[in-house]
């Protein structure tokens, strides 16, 4: 079980630390700048934010004396030449342009969204998720980053586009998410690797779906068999997904949970096949983050919204849900949660869970844990930054 | 030689930047260059990794801002007064 809590916001890198039984915030770290994630990486601890400056562009910082000290980590950079299949933004104006010839436009990091740490077996490897839609790795503890290529240049995004124009159809399209860095482009938001054999990881892509390698990174394949998308001609379609998050029991690692715009899925045999376990009838069905139990496969906990068309609390009352038999059924918990005039939406990397505990922040800057698997509530803060990720450290 | 101004947010980034130097160039990006031979990582803050000045900042030469935000070729002279600034946006 953690004791500290590390949160990225719209105002810099928040740490709580439980001590003496209760909860208590540090003061913020990176004050006034904005950060899209942050981590700890659980081999030799140390803590990654991923700055989100507007300005001055993406960069990352880390922190080799828990949270005391922050260093500049290298640049994630796209390599010369790289390049990216220009998409059409969802708006009637654009769809006009709809049939006319592929364009081009060259890539530069926007946003490093999240990342994903190896396991004991590769020191020294992190993996991370960026718009516009690059998975980057780096195998010297960030000191160097390198653009995965073989993704990059993979058959479902036009090919090599390094050596020329696009030889195949491009299946991945942009995200709403990276509307707010000026282009309409994929993002890779969730690298769950497995802890059985860094070699073999998932990236989660929106708009795209899942996408497995068992080498390392040499080759990647598709893996949405069963995702069924509510909002394509073809919900059966192999791309064109938009998984919000995916998460693995740690335990059983074959074990994967994915909350997507079309519902909440699981699968049991490594995203061999998905099955969706939705359940409307308790609101589960749409949302965000979805957080793993780290010891019991069939545990998950998701934060339902209202809905696609009305991404708000339902009734204005906040609840968290939780399976425990791999989403034949949901039970819902309000204990401690606001239940009226509660406007807070919960971003992707927002919910975390670590043994008993379960924690999640807001868009409108709460806090709250649960230190009972979800049943019940306390707000650590009301009146902090929007939050984009909350981990255990 | 050009005088460069820069917008005190980035002496957060780099402390020992002075409100204002004299940087060797006849054009911005040879300025930026230089820069970030004096202040090493400097330029990745102003131009993304495709040498495109970033989205919310923007440079003045003359009191103009330049034209060619793709590479920075616009030309300066000795004694033009460069300004480096960042939009003022957030919330």
């Amino acid at each position: 079980m953690s004791d500290c809590l590390l949160l990225a916001t719209k105002k810099g890198t928040l740490i709580f630390d439980k001590t003496g039984g209760r909860w208590k915030a540090r003061p913020i770290t990176h004050a006034g700048m904005a950060v899209s994630y942050a981590a700890s990486d659980p081999r030799e601890g140390t803590l990654w934010a991923c700055m989100d400056n507007a300005h001055w562009g993406p960069a990352l910082m880390r922190s080799r004396d828990a949270g005391a000290t922050w260093e500049d980590a290298s640049r994630i950079i796209y390599p010369k030449g790289a390049r990216y299949i220009e998409q059409l933004i969802p708006d009637p104006k654009a769809m006009e342009e709809a049939g006319r010839p592929v364009t081009y436009k060259p890539a530069a990091l926007m946003k490093v969204w999240v990342l994903g740490f190896a396991g004991n077996d590769q020191p020294g490897v992190i993996h991370a998720g960026t718009l516009p839609g690059g998975l980057f790795t780096t195998h010297d503890g960030g000191e160097s980053w390198e653009l995965n290529l073989p993704l990059w240049n993979h058959e479902s995004r036009g090919g090599d586009l390094f050596a020329g124009d696009a030889t195949s159809k491009n299946e991945w399209g942009g995200t709403p998410a990276a509307m707010a860095y000026g282009d309409f482009v994929p993002g890779i938001h969730s690298v769950v690797v497995d802890p059985r054999d860094s070699n073999h990881l998932y990236a989660a892509v929106s708009c795209a779906g899942v996408v497995e390698t068992r080498d390392g990174g040499k080759t990647w394949a598709a893996c949405n068999r069963g995702m069924l998308n509510d909002y394509l001609p073809d919900p059966e379609a192999p791309w064109g997904h938009d998984p919000h998050f995916v998460a693995l029991c740690p335990a059983r690692p074959d074990r994967l949970w994915q909350q997507n715009h079309s519902g909440v899925f699981t699968s049991e045999d490594g995203a061999g096949r998905w099955k969706r376990v939705s359940q409307p009838d308790v609101a589960v069905h749409f949302g965000f983050p979805i957080a793993a139990d780290d010891q019991d496969e069939k545990t998950a906990w998701v934060v339902p919204l209202r809905s696609d068309q009305e991404r708000m609390t339902l009734g204005g009352g906040l609840f968290v849900a939780r399976t425990s038999d791999g989403g034949l059924s949901w039970q819902t918990f309000r204990e401690g949660l606001p239940q009226e005039h509660c406007y807070d939406v919960i971003y992707r990397h927002a919910l975390d869970a670590r043994g008993d505990r379960v924690c999640f922040g807001t868009t409108t800057g709460n806090l709250y844990m649960s230190e009972d698997r979800g049943e019940s509530w306390r707000c650590l803060g009301n009146h902090l930054p929007p939050i984009h990720s909350v981990r255990f450290a | 030689m050009p005088l460069v101004t820069f917008t005190r947010h980035l002496q957060r980034f780099f402390p020992t930047l002075k409100e204002t130097e004299e940087v060797a160039g006849t054009t911005v990006r040879e300025l930026l260059d230089e820069l970030d031979r004096r202040y090493p990582g400097f330029a990745a803050y102003v131009v993304d990794e495709t040498g495109r000045l970033r989205r919310h900042v923007n440079v003045f030469v003359r009191e103009e801002p330049i034209c060619d935000r793709e590479s920075l070729a616009d030309r300066v002279a000795p004694g033009d007064k460069v300004h480096v600034l960042q939009a003022l946006s957030g919330g």
